[in-house]
């Protein structure tokens, strides 16, 4: 069980992300301290939820591009309720993100179910339809600190046990999907239909609604990633998580989600969104310039994917060798 | 002079019997898969100006032997020849500069480039500058698909035309490398009778112009329609060839077929019991028509018949997968309705599908989640799977298939053809099913696993699991069935019993040949 997991990819990112934080506390050595490796991980903590949600979508072999705006339309909408009704419990806004976010994941799922349009096609559709309902219903306004209750802003940023709310949340999302994913038929599902849709067809697996499910998953957890972000930052304006959709699908890939689908897992995204976490956060500690964490972000990208194409090249040849064997 | 001896070819030929030499000349080609010798030391002459029909069942080595001649597959031993030289074809474009192009079943061609592109792909006209010459081009496309008499505008796309005008456009396309050697595997199989007969007429056509032909058919009344010549495959070696002329149907039919059953099949009494599953009137709109039949517990039903003769689809059909316009389906005497897969599985009908790769198992997904994948209903407790009884349940059933794995976490990828075949029938057999539609059951697998599966296969019909058995091996028909209905062209065409059986009444049906000829 050690040997097999000391082998495998999740071991490596683990091992890199040591590696990684070893080489930074050489030029800074507070980065190891451990309240700012839990600070680290509170801020990579909505990459976390949301690249957990995308495990999901890509391993049905789908993708979902749309997950940024979905959350950047919750936050406003979630903020200008809160600036309306200041009175308005915090459990019943996260209900109301939970499943705001949860409708526009069905609205992805359902087009590429129902009318079989691509999945890139249609969250990048509905990418642009989300941030621009953000404008038309803010008005391009922006939502400031002031307006909003302290109630709504300091939910995530209360600390139990040592941790902020925001860190619990995550944590207590990648249990659920460790369930979701290794103890439910629908988890199973995820990898089977992303593996071999035929086969899930024989299966009596139905591919479509699977491939819904996955979606609705990964909208609702970017909903609730909505209210968390806005709050947190404790502003909402049209822009909010710009391009956060490419982190989100770079740690799954980092993570060793395959892009093709069937292939994953809950450590892969978790470390995945990990190791860009710390690059973000230590790049600027030592002093870094930006535009270098952007190169570094996107070499560590290659070099995930180049790895996955070589462990998938070699598998490729022992099946081509079977596949001549059957014929 | 020997003719026929390969130092015979360069020097002219005054033997009457053989006007011309042999363009292409196989000799003692041998080739072996692991497991598998698919092509044992066959000859194979193919001459100018003449069709040779190439005639098999399947797994004949027929496929194999066009692979090789098209630079696919390299062969372990023997020699090719053309026009008396040695050469050898070691990648697919090497054989295409040879001169030897095929057509194929399934057109191999692009679907959004137009049609004079996909006639010129890899070796269109250029002008001086080194760009492609558009012009020329579409001219010289619309010469090639006048000159076939094929009515096709050079300019649209592919993906625009039926099956039949993409099959002109393979043929033009074989016409525009100026092949001396064309390969026709199955080519009617798609087409309607009013294509057919303009196929026969482009085949009389390219015969005209010199190039050998070699057809390959399951069709009698074709081979003897329009083939001058006739090799015949079985278990990949060469068990006769000759003059078209010098044989009758009967005599092709026996070399095809007539063999020392060597397989052992399991001993069975047959003792069908009750009426489990009931099809009336199943038709489809364009697969198949009025199929129906009655499944007895125990019973084994084989459904013979040739490629494209709609075993297949009904099968699907049946399982849920595509949908029948008409018909109706009972089991256990009462009415179902059976509209995907899930119903069916849990109406107690499965179905193992024949092409396991991108059907049966999940590559990816231990052996363990593969078998228990359709059952997990069964191993979970308030929507969540309990690991223990579902590896329980997976290590049960793949024991009784007496599975060969390392452990039950191993990848299925990493299996042999034939242990992924067993884990396919486990995760069936773990649904306890009433009725197991096996399609092809032991394709492209090894004598061993074949037998196991035979073996397994008369276990389950002993305990009272009825078994339907779509199989194009006429001995597996033979040895395993306890009735067998031929389908031919989407229909039933004829039902036979155990004792009545014999392989020249099956193929005879399936390929349409009256049994009064006989």
């Amino acid at each position: 069980m050690i040997r097999r997991f000391l082998r495998s990819r999740e071991a490596i990112l683990l091992g890199a992300i040591v590696l990684l934080i070893l080489l930074i506390s050489t030029r800074f050595e507070g980065f190891v301290a451990p309240s700012n490796l839990a600070n680290v991980f509170n801020d990579t903590s909505p990459l976390i939820i949301l690249a957990l949600g995308q495990m999901a979508v890509i391993l049905t072999r789908c993708i979902d591009l749309s997950v940024a705006a979905n959350l950047a339309l919750t936050g406003m909408v979630v903020a200008m309720l809160n600036t309306a009704a200041p009175g308005m419990p915090i459990p019943l806004i996260i209900l109301i993100a939970l499943a705001l976010g949860a409708i526009m994941g069905a609205a992805n799922g359902l087009l590429v179910w129902k009318l079989g349009i691509p999945p890139i096609v249609v969250t990048l559709g509905t990418l642009t339809i989300y941030r621009g309902i953000i404008f038309v219903i803010s008005d391009g306004q922006w939502i400031n600190a002031h307006e909003m209750s302290p109630a709504f802003k300091a939910f995530p940023r209360a600390v139990i046990l040592g941790l902020p709310v925001l860190s619990w949340i995550a944590i207590l999302v990648i249990a659920a999907f460790a369930v979701l994913i290794t103890r439910t038929p629908l988890g199973r599902a995820f990898f089977a239909v992303g593996g071999n849709p035929h086969a899930a067809v024989y299966t009596g697996i139905d591919v479509g609604r699977t491939q819904f499910l996955a979606f609705v998953i990964s909208g609702t957890l970017a909903g609730l990633t909505g209210y968390l972000w806005v709050a947190r930052y404790a502003v909402a304006y049209v822009d909010i998580a710009g391009g956060f959709e490419l982190d989100v699908i770079a740690a799954c890939v980092i993570g060793g989600i395959s892009i093709a689908g069937g292939a994953g897992s809950v450590g892969g995204a978790v470390l995945g969104a990990l190791f860009l976490g710390v690059i973000k956060n230590a790049l600027p500690v030592i002093d870094v310039s930006p535009f270098w964490q952007l190169a570094i972000s996107g070499a560590a990208i290659i070099v995930a994917v180049a790895f996955n194409a070589r462990s998938q090249r070699a598998k490729g040849r022992i099946i081509l060798k079977r596949a001549e064997h059957a014929t | 002079m020997l003719s026929g001896s390969v130092d015979a070819v360069a020097l002219p030929q005054p033997d009457p019997a053989r006007a011309e030499a042999a363009i292409l000349e196989l000799a003692g080609v041998s080739k072996t898969f692991p497991g598998v010798r698919a092509l044992s030391e066959v000859d194979l002459r193919l001459y100018p100006g003449q069709v040779t029909a190439l005639v098999g069942e399947n797994g004949a080595g027929k496929s194999t032997m066009v692979k090789i001649l098209t630079g696919i597959y390299q062969p372990d031993g023997g020699s090719i020849r053309m026009d008396g030289k040695a050469v050898s074809f070691p990648t697919a474009h090497h054989a295409s500069q040879a001169g030897i192009t095929a057509i194929h079943q399934e057109t191999v061609l692009f679907d959004e480039l137009s049609v004079a592109e996909n006639i010129f792909i890899g070796h269109a006209p250029k002008t001086r500058r080194g760009l492609i010459d558009v012009g020329r081009m579409q001219r010289e496309a619309r010469e090639i698909l006048a000159e076939i008499g094929a009515e096709i505008d050079a300019g649209v796309r592919l993906r625009d035309l039926g099956i039949a005008n993409k099959h002109l456009v393979a043929i033009a396309r074989a016409l525009s490398i100026d092949s001396r050697i064309v390969i026709m595997d199955e080519p009617t199989a798609a087409l309607s009778h009013k294509e057919i007969q303009e196929l026969y007429a482009l085949v009389e056509q390219l015969k005209g112009q010199g190039k050998a032909i070699l057809f390959i058919s399951h069709k009698f009344d074709e081979i003897f329609r329009i083939a001058d010549r006739y090799t015949v495959f079985r278990d990949g070696a060469l068990v006769g060839d000759g003059q078209i002329a010098d044989v009758t149907q009967d005599e092709l039919v026996r070399m095809m077929v007539g063999r020392s059953v060597d397989q052992i099949f399991p001993r069975r009494d047959h003792r069908p019991g009750e009426a489990v599953l009931e099809v009336v009137g199943y038709s489809h709109p364009t697969e198949f028509e009025d199929v129906g039949f009655t499944l007895r517990r125990g019973e084994i039903l084989g459904f013979y018949g040739l490629v494209g003769a709609g075993r297949s689809e009904f099968m699907q059909a049946l399982f849920g997968i595509t949908h029948p316009s008409k018909g109706s389906v009972r089991i256990d005497g009462e009415d179902a309705v059976i509209r995907s897969p899930a119903e069916a599985v849990r109406a107690g009908i499965v179905y193992v599908p024949e092409d396991r790769g991108r059907q049966g198992a999940v590559i990816g997904l231990p052996i363990f989640q593969n078998v228990t994948l359709p059952s997990l209903a069964r191993t979970s407790r308030h929507g969540f799977i309990r690991l223990a009884e579902e590896f329980a349940l997976a290590r049960d059933y793949t024991e009784r298939l007496d599975l060969r794995a390392a452990s039950l976490d191993q990848d299925v990828g990493n299996l042999s053809g034939g242990n992924q075949q067993k884990v396919v029938i486990a995760k069936w057999l773990a649904t306890q099913p009433r009725v197991i539609i096996l399609d092809e059951p032991t394709k492209g697998i090894d004598i061993g696993s074949k037998a196991a599966v035979h073996e397994f296969m008369a276990e389950l019909a002993g305990q009272g699991l009825a078994v339907v058995m779509v199989s194009s091996e006429i001995p597996e028909i033979l040895g395993m069935s306890d009735r067998v209905i031929v389908m031919r062209e989407g229909r039933i065409v004829a039902e036979f019993d155990r004792d009545e059986l014999t392989p020249e009444r099956l193929v005879r049906h399936a390929a349409g040949i009256s049994e009064a000829a006989a």
